[in-house]
C-alpha cells in the first residue's frame, strides 16, 4: 500500500489500519532525516501549504510549518480567531479566497467541530484537521501512536489509559478510535464531570479511580487540564485534581515497570504530572514533540503524492 | 363569489362529518354541505380523490418581521403557510424589537392585514424584551390582540418570575405558552446530550434541561391555576409529565414538532448539516418514538411546525455558530400525511384534531367547523400529491430545512381563507 484511502485527514474515522500503519512507517524515514544535519528534502518544492490557524497555538503550528519546510513546500501561516470570522468573513468565504490563491493543502485549527468539513466543501485543497473544537485532532492520535510504537515496539494489546478531561479533549478524541483501529485498548479515567455524555459509543473502558485502573496500564496518557472556564471548574481545586488524577511518583512506583508517561502538551506541572514524574525518563513527552514533525511530513507527503522522495522513496 | 368544492370527501370530527360531498362557500361562508349541489355562476374546484378539511393553523411560527426582513417577512411567511396548507398561522414575539407591548402587537396585525394572505395571530412576550426581569404589558396586548404569551426562545430563568408571570396573566384569562429550558443545564449544547455530542465533539443539552422546567411549569400552573401551553416538546420524559399532569387536571395543553416526531440525533453526521441544528436539539430515537405515541394517544393536542427561518449566510457557519432552527410551515402537513396517515397511524379525524381543531382550542381562536354557517377557512388536501423538498420548492424566504432532499406523499392543493383563495391548484394566490 502506497497511498491513502482518503484525500482529507478530517477525523480517525477516514483512516483504516493500512493507512496509519502506511503514515506511521512513512514518518519513520522522515524521522531519520530529521536527525540528520541537513534536514531538507525537495519532496514538495513549488507546493503551496497554508496553515490556517484560528485560534492560539504556537506549537502545533511550529510543528506542521517545519514539516512543510522540511519537504520544500511554501508554507504560509495565517492567523486568527474563529469569533472575528463571525464579525467578519465567514470560514467558507475565507476557504474560497484560499483556494483561488491555489493552495495545495491546508492545515486547520478551530475552535469549533466540524470546520475542517466546512473546508472540503468550498476548497479543492486537501485538508488536514489541526484540530476542532471539542471533536478530533487527528496528527496528535498519529503522532502519539508514532511515540507508543518506538517506545514500546508494538501497538496491538498495548493498554493506554487516557486520564483527565476526556469531555472537552479532541487529543481524546482522535486518541481512542486511533487505539481501536490499531488493536490496541483505551481506558478513559476522569471523575464524572469530565467524561463525554455517553462515554460508552466511544468503545473505551471508563473508569472514575486513576489508582484502580493503574495496574493495568501499558501507557499513561495524560490530558491537559483546562484552567479556566465560562461555566465554572469540573472539580473542587487543582491539588484535589492532582491527588486524585495526577501521575506522581508513587503512582509510577505502583505501575506496571515499564509503564510510560504520554501528555500532549504544555504540561501543567503539580497537576496533571508532577514535575517529578515529567522529568523521568519514564516520561515520553519530547519524544512525542518531536514525532510530531515527522507524521505530519508523512502526512502532507501521502496527501500531496511527493515524488521523488528522498528518504521516503 | 361562490365557490363549490366538488365530491372531496369532507372531515371534521367536531361536526361528525366523515363523507363524500358537495360544499357551497358564499361570502366567505359555508352555506351548504351535501349530495350533487351546483351552483349557478361561479368556481368549481374539483375535489375528487381530495380531503377537505377546517383550515390548518400552525400555533408556533416565526415570521421574522420586523427586524430580520431578510430570512421572513409576514408577507413571504404567510404565502409559505399557504402553500404549505394552512389557513392561520400564530407568530412568536421574539422579532427585534421583541413584541411586548400592544402597540407592537397591532404592528403585526396591521402588516398581516396589509400583507399577509392567511390569517396571523401574534403572541406577545410575557417580560420585557424576553429578558425574564420584568412583566410586559400583558393586559395591554390582550386587548390589541395578543392570543397568548410566551418567551419563546429560550425559557423564563427565574421560577417566581414565571410565577408572577403566570398569577398575572390570570387576570386576563391569558395563556401562557412555555419553551422549557433550563439555560443552566441546557448550556452551550447545540446537540442532544448524548451519543451524537460525543462523537462530534460538540456542547450538548440533556433532556433534563427541558423536564426539570416542564416539571416546573406543571407546578406553577397548579398553583395560580393560569392555562399553561407546553411548546415543542422533545422528549419522552417531557411527555410522560404532561399525561400524568392532565390525569390530575392541571389546564395544560402541549404541542410537538414535525421535525421532533419524524427526525432524531442520528441524522447529525460528520457532515455537521446546520438544517439539523435546532433548539429543543433533535432528541434519540426512543424519545422520537415516545413523541410519535404521544401523538397516537391523544396527550399531544397540536402539532406545530417552530418554523424558523434564517438566511443562508446565517446557516452557513460553523455547527457551534449557527443559529437554531429549521423552517417547517411548507413541509408540516405533507410529513404528517407522509409519516402518519399513509401507514395508517392517524386517520384523517385525527389530522384535523391535531392540525385545526386542537391548534384553535390551545389558544382560544376561533372555531372552524365545516357547516352551514362557519366561515369558510378551508384546506384542500391530495393525498396522493408527491413533493419532492427541494430549495426552489419552498415560498418562504429562506430554506433552512430540516427536510431537504427528500420526498413526501400528500400536499394542500387549495386554501380558502375566509372564502377567499389563499392557494389554489398549488399556486399561492396574491
Amino acid at each position: 500500500m502506497t497511498a491513502l484511502s482518503s484525500r482529507h485527514i478530517i477525523s480517525m474515522d477516514d483512516l483504516s489500519a493500512d493507512d496509519i500503519t502506511l503514515i506511521l512507517d512513512t514518518a519513520e524515514s522522515f524521522a531519520e532525516v530529521n536527525e540528520r544535519r541537513i534536514k531538507k528534502l525537495p519532496t514538495l518544492r513549488g507546493r503551496t501549504v497554508i496553515n490556517l490557524f484560528l485560534e492560539p497555538s504556537t506549537r502545533t503550528r511550529t510543528s506542521f510549518e517545519i514539516a512543510a519546510k522540511r519537504l520544500s513546500a511554501d508554507a504560509i501561516n495565517m492567523t486568527g480567531s474563529a469569533s472575528a470570522t463571525v464579525k467578519g468573513e465567514s470560514l467558507r468565504d475565507t476557504a474560497a479566497t484560499l483556494s483561488a490563491m491555489a493552495c495545495d493543502l491546508i492545515v486547520v485549527r478551530h475552535s469549533y467541530a466540524g470546520a475542517p468539513h466546512v473546508l472540503t466543501e468550498c476548497m479543492d485543497a486537501h485538508v488536514v484537521n489541526g484540530g476542532d473544537g471539542m471533536h478530533q485532532h487527528p496528527t496528535q492520535a498519529l503522532l502519539d501512536l508514532f511515540t507508543m510504537r518506538r517506545r514500546a515496539s508494538r501497538l496491538e494489546g498495548l493498554t493506554v489509559g487516557i486520564v483527565g478531561d476526556i469531555a472537552h479533549s479532541r487529543v481524546a478524541g482522535s486518541l481512542v478510535p486511533a487505539l481501536l483501529t490499531v488493536g490496541a485498548t483505551p481506558v478513559i479515567i476522569a471523575p464524572p464531570t469530565l467524561l463525554p455524555a455517553r462515554p460508552d459509543v466511544l468503545g473505551a473502558e471508563v473508569s472514575t479511580s486513576l489508582d484502580e485502573a493503574l495496574p493495568a496500564l501499558d501507557v499513561a496518557y495524560m490530558l491537559r487540564i483546562q484552567m479556566e472556564r465560562a461555566e465554572g471548574m469540573p472539580f473542587p481545586s487543582l491539588r484535589e485534581y492532582a491527588r486524585f488524577y495526577g501521575m506522581n511518583e508513587a503512582r509510577l512506583a505502583a505501575a506496571k515497570p515499564d509503564m510510560f508517561v504520554m501528555h500532549p502538551g504544555p504540561m501543567n506541572r503539580g497537576v496533571e504530572v508532577s514535575s517529578g514524574v515529567a522529568d523521568s525518563p519514564r516520561t515520553v513527552v519530547l519524544d512525542q514533540v518531536n514525532a510530531g514533525v515527522a507524521v505530519r511530513m508523512a502526512v502532507m507527503y501521502l496527501l500531496l503524492g511527493g515524488e521523488g522522495g528522498g528518504a521516503a522513496a | 363569489m361562490a365557490l363549490l368544492l366538488k365530491g372531496g370527501r369532507i372531515v371534521d370530527p367536531a361536526v361528525g362529518l366523515d363523507r363524500v360531498a358537495d360544499m357551497i362557500v358564499r361570502d366567505g361562508r359555508v352555506v351548504e354541505i351535501g349530495e350533487d349541489l351546483s351552483i349557478p355562476k361561479g368556481v368549481t374546484i374539483e375535489c375528487a380523490e381530495k380531503v377537505v378539511v377546517p383550515g390548518l393553523v400552525d400555533v408556533h411560527v416565526h415570521l421574522r418581521e420586523p427586524g430580520r426582513e431578510y430570512a421572513e417577512t409576514i408577507a413571504s411567511g404567510t404565502r409559505a403557510a399557504a402553500h404549505g396548507g394552512f389557513t392561520a398561522v400564530c407568530a412568536m414575539p421574539n422579532t427585534t424589537p421583541v413584541c411586548d407591548t400592544g402597540s407592537k402587537v397591532r404592528f403585526v396585525i396591521e402588516r398581516a392585514e396589509e400583507t399577509g394572505v392567511v390569517r396571523v395571530h401574534p403572541l406577545g412576550a410575557l417580560t420585557k424584551g424576553s429578558a425574564g426581569e420584568a412583566l410586559a404589558e400583558i393586559g395591554d396586548m390582550v386587548v390589541e390582540g395578543a392570543v397568548a404569551f410566551t418567551d419563546d426562545g429560550h425559557g423564563v430563568t427565574d421560577a417566581g418570575m414565571m410565577r408572577r408571570v403566570m398569577d398575572y396573566a390570570r387576570a386576563f384569562d391569558a395563556v401562557v405558552a412555555s419553551h422549557c429550558e433550563d439555560a443552566s443545564l441546557a448550556g452551550r449544547g447545540v446537540v442532544n446530550e448524548g451519543v451524537v455530542s460525543t462523537r462530534l465533539g460538540l456542547p450538548g443539552q440533556p433532556a433534563a434541561a427541558e423536564e426539570v422546567q416542564v416539571a416546573r411549569d406543571l407546578r406553577l400552573a397548579e398553583l395560580t391555576g393560569c392555562r399553561l401551553h407546553l411548546q415543542h416538546l422533545s422528549t419522552a420524559g417531557s411527555l410522560e409529565l404532561v399525561r400524568a399532569a392532565k390525569e390530575r387536571g392541571v389546564p395544560v395543553t402541549c404541542e410537538v414538532t414535525p421535525h421532533h416526531l419524524f427526525l432524531d440525533e442520528d441524522a447529525i453526521g460528520p457532515s455537521y448539516d446546520t438544517d439539523l441544528k435546532m433548539n429543543p436539539p433533535l432528541r434519540t430515537a426512543a424519545d422520537r418514538q415516545a413523541l410519535v405515541a404521544a401523538v397516537l394517544e391523544g396527550t399531544v393536542d397540536c402539532i406545530a411546525s417552530d418554523h424558523a427561518p434564517h438566511g443562508p449566510h446565517e446557516k452557513a457557519l460553523e455547527f457551534e455558530l449557527a443559529p437554531f432552527g429549521t423552517t417547517g410551515l411548507e413541509t408540516a402537513l405533507s410529513l404528517v400525511v407522509t409519516h402518519l396517515v399513509h401507514p395508517g397511524e392517524l386517520d384523517w379525524a385525527d389530522l384535523v384534531r391535531l392540525m385545526a381543531t386542537g391548534p384553535r382550542a390551545v389558544f382560544g381562536l376561533p372555531e372552524v367547523r365545516l357547516e352551514a354557517g362557519a366561515v369558510a377557512d378551508i384546506t384542500v388536501i391530495d393525498p396522493e400529491a408527491r413533493v419532492e423538498v427541494t430549495k426552489e420548492w419552498f415560498v418562504s424566504s429562506s430554506a433552512n430545512s430540516a427536510f431537504l432532499g427528500g420526498t413526501l406523499l400528500g400536499k394542500a392543493t387549495d386554501v380558502l381563507v375566509g372564502g377567499r383563495f389563499a392557494l389554489r391548484n398549488g399556486k399561492v394566490v396574491d
